[in-house]
């Protein structure tokens, strides 16, 4: 998936390096060139040493064939890459056919700079056209009625990214609003697998919009939710408007990876219900929708509440003005803003450049209609390779190699590390995991770069830098997440350049009005330091405390959130904190018996997400088992049964993982709160009675 | 018996039950009960009610959410000889509220909604400001003990997830 921020990023370095060394070969031969002159008469004029003469003019040629070699080479390079991404642009924008086509490839070539005279005609088009073919423009207030957002989306694309890799920030500085919604428009809508495109059909009746929303929560996930029943707790009659570009409802992601694969029903795809571990059954999605209210009477009813627009997306972002542009033109004005958008998928450079037939076999996994689509895919196909080796992509690994175990299906995984969670775990529960992941049916290949892949003879072919070939029938791309920081642009919002996302300070503020929660926030941890989470539980915390926030609490990030991650029911661990696996970590082990595991966890707790687990369990307290006392295990081989694993960081505990012990979370908070230097861990690990249930 | 390997810069302690038993000595920092930084429980050290507790499930924040902080308020502030017994009317317009949203507040008891909630959360407003006042040794690992019955009762399968700990 070309996006025009990978192609400026790879631009930018080029352009930099290159105008570096051009200054410095120009500074050099200018320099020379001073010293030059009063050689060259002294040359004539005495004797002067014709060795030292020889010498220089040597040094001259190379100084000048290099900078004109380097130039040269710096022009060729952008220009092909110009040339390339420009076929790429065209290739994308003549994708879908249904939107009139003409319009947006001829405008993409057009459109090098300026758009404001663009200005003029969506005003006239879109009324007619009703697919606002045109790039949006000008303040237009009034709300299109029936809009296709999709064919927004993509048409928008050429343009934009055609501006974005300008150089110069001509384009950029226009004050004018038009410009503007044109730059920030990025491709992520190309990203996603056209996601809105087919479910989109012309309203036929319009939907109208609140022209004002008190609070304003852009993004419908996690974080979102959490910030939206905050709001709604703290400030009586609250009313709330989430904007989110997915067609659904606010929805929990974990499930998506976990339970739902595990799932005895064959309509689970169409109900996204999923069985916890206890029996209780209860869908992805945070809320039926009878709990939220429709977005026209937001402003109406009574007490306030939650609503819910699907299927837009914000485009611009007006600080001053405290308004939010959306695809269709539409602008809706705030009190206060979230922006809780998130991320996307990132995917290899090797398979966006493998061509089509790689990239519609190829699934980056996030959303509900991507489960559903690798859901169909596992039954459908022979083979699944999955590239990516940490949480998401061991957790995928682990699902269909289960599923493997009913059907003929092959499931490989390929990772760069040395083994599962690698980034994550110590070497030696890496290794350990590994081997769990190999005997849930899944062919583990590790150490592995991909270095191309190609579609031949009806079968995807990954090549390997070492030389080794997979032939595979689909690929799941599990290698991270990039986060949506589109809006920053037009905000005028800072995105942070180690973690990425927006940065914001300990309160998960950005600007005034302006808070940033979940995937996309780059957060000041008072404990930990700088960082960005992608955790469910992050998600929660701290979309809880931005609607806090929102709502005038003013409380920093405190409680430190925590994550988990099930492979299989026998592997299953807690984590909290900075869980990095280049920091020096201890661990403490006992041997774990058959009550040790994740299963058992969420029978006795009753609940299936493990951080419910904690508000509704009970840690230290006995808690009557229901389960009966099971006959003695015999002795396993492996020795890391169930432990505490802890992260140091300058002797200071920064990270605790939970190995198969749980619901413990709270001591291990504490702990990390502390921040304080403990002399010998063993003891702090007594604190977990590591032995008890 | 217990013993000790490194693995390069990471070290692994393998402990008996035995090593485990005499209580350890980590010296943990006590825990300010009315730190304002920390998430709260049910009830405010202030006295007022916590509406953001998670406990509370979507209670607070769905559609009967004015009717039931209304209900709860008068029950949390009601000095009656037999708490809450003013707050019938409240206890009403929000069954009422409850009986139209049945996917979000299921019915399964007729009885549950409104009755059910008041007597249960005597038993919760008792122990919870104790737990939360208890210097924290052990942090506790949940302040409430969540009253289980008004959640379950009207939200019980709905109450998203998304619940992280309310204090630690």
């Amino acid at each position: 998936m070309w996006t025009c921020k990978n192609l400026w990023k790879k631009l930018s370095p080029l352009a930099r390096s290159s105008s570096t060394l051009c200054r410095q070969n120009a500074r050099g031969v200018v320099l020379n060139n001073e010293r030059r002159l009063p050689l060259v008469p002294q040359a004539h004029m005495s004797s002067g040493t014709p060795g030292s003469g020889g010498d220089n003019n040597l040094y001259y040629l190379l100084v000048g064939a290099t900078c004109v070699g380097g130039g040269f080479y710096a022009y060729r390079t952008i220009k092909g890459d110009k040339e390339r991404y420009q076929e790429r642009i065209n290739e994308i924008a003549s994708r879908p056919n249904k939107v009139v086509p003409e319009q947006p490839i001829t405008e993409a070539p057009g459109e090098q700079a300026a758009e404001t005279p663009q200005a003029p005609e969506p005003v006239v088009e879109p009324a007619p056209e009703e697919s606002v073919g045109t790039p949006d423009a000008g303040p237009v207030v009034e709300s299109e009625p029936s809009v296709e957002p999709s064919p927004v989306e993509v048409t928008e694309e050429p343009p934009a990214p055609v501006v974005e890799s300008e150089p110069t920030p001509v384009a950029e500085s226009l004050p004018a609003e038009t410009a503007e919604p044109q730059t920030t428009t990025e491709t992520e809508s190309a990203a996603e697998p056209a996601t809105v495109a087919p479910a989109e059909v012309p309203a036929p009746t319009p939907v109208e919009f609140p022209s004002h929303a008190p609070y304003l929560l852009i993004g419908g996930g996690t974080a979102s939710f959490a910030a939206a029943r905050s709001i709604r707790a703290r400030d009586p009659g609250a009313r709330v408007l989430i904007i989110t570009d997915e067609p659904d409802l606010p929805y929990m992601r974990p499930p998506l990876s976990k339970e739902l694969w595990f799932s005895d029903d064959p309509s689970v795809v169409d109900t996204l219900r999923f069985k916890q571990w206890n029996g209780k059954e209860r869908s992805i999605y945070f809320q039926p929708p009878s709990f939220y209210i429709s977005p026209q009477d937001l402003e109406k009813v009574e007490n306030g509440g939650v609503a819910v627009l699907t299927g837009k997306k914000v485009v611009h972002m007006d600080v001053r003005g405290n308004k939010v542009t959306l695809s269709d033109n539409t602008e809706i004005s705030y009190d206060k803003c979230l922006i809780a958008t998130g991320g996307v998928p990132r995917n290899l450079q090797v398979i966006e450049r493998a061509g089509e037939e790689v990239t519609k076999r190829t699934t980056l996994f996030r959303k509900v209609e991507d489960f559903k689509a690798l859901d169909k895919v596992s039954r459908d196909t022979k083979s699944i390779t999955i590239i990516g080796g940490g949480f998401l992509g061991s957790e995928l690994a682990c699902a269909l190699g289960r599923r493997s175990a009913d059907s003929d299906l092959e499931v490989i995984q390929m990772f760069p590390e040395k083994g599962n969670m690698g980034k994550v775990l110590p070497e030696y529960l890496s290794n350990w995991t590994t081997a769990k992941v190999k005997s849930e049916g899944v062919m583990v290949i590790t150490e592995a770069l991909v270095k191309a892949v190609s579609f031949k003879d009806g079968k995807v072919e990954i090549k390997l830098k070492d030389g080794r070939l997979v032939k595979t029938d689909h690929i799941v791309a599990a290698v991270g997440l990039e986060p949506s920081v589109e809006l920053a642009k037009s905000a005028g919002l800072e995105v942070d350049s180690d973690f990425g996302g927006f940065r914001v300070n300990a309160e998960l503020q950005a600007r005034s009005n302006i808070w940033v929660a979940g995937d996309a926030a780059c957060f000041y941890d008072i404990r930990l330091g700088r960082r960005r989470v992608e955790h469910h539980d992050h998600a929660v915390v701290s979309g809880r405390l931005a609607g806090e926030n929102m709502t005038g609490a003013n409380k920093p990030y405190w409680h430190q959130s925590m994550f988990w991650s099930d492979l299989g029911p026998d592997v299953g661990y807690e984590a909290i904190g900075i869980v990095d696996s280049s920091l020096p970590t201890v661990g403490v082990f006992a041997k774990a018996t058959a009550k040790d595991t994740p299963k058992a966890a969420t029978e006795k707790s009753g609940t299936g997400i493990r951080s419910e687990s904690e508000t509704e369990g009970t840690a230290s307290s006995p808690v009557a088992s229901s389960t009966p006392e099971p006959p003695p295990v015999p002795e396993r081989k492996d020795n890391y049964g169930k432990g505490v694993i802890f992260y140091l960081r300058d002797k200071v505990v920064v990270g605790i993982i939970l190995w198969n012990v749980f619901n413990r979370m709270p001591v291990a908070r504490k702990i990390i709160k502390d921040g304080e230097e403990h002399a010998d861990l063993n003891e702090v690990a007594k604190l977990f009675n590591i032995h008890e249930d | 018996m217990s013993y000790c390997k490194q693995e390069g810069k990471d070290r692994i302690i393998f402990v008996t039950k035995e090593d485990h038993e005499a209580p350890s000595n980590a010296e943990l920092i006590a825990d300010d009960p009315n730190d304002p930084y920390e998430d709260q429980g049910l009830i405010l050290p202030s006295g007022e009610i916590n509406w953001n507790c998670p406990c509370l499930g979507g209670m607070a924040s769905g559609p009967c959410g004015t009717q039931f902080k209304e209900a709860f308020s008068c029950f949390h502030y009601s000095n009656e000889e037999v708490k809450g017994s003013e707050c019938i009317d409240n206890f009403r317009a929000m069954q009422e509220c409850m009986q139209k949203y049945p996917e979000l507040y299921p019915q399964e008891d007729e009885n549950e909604g409104a009755d059910a909630a008041a007597p249960p959360l005597v038993d919760s407003t008792a122990p919870v400001p104790t737990e939360d006042s208890s210097p924290a040794s052990v942090p506790s690992s949940n302040s409430t003990p969540s009253p289980p019955t008004p959640e379950s009762a009207p939200s019980s399968d709905n109450t998203p997830p998304t619940d992280s700990q309310a204090a630690s």
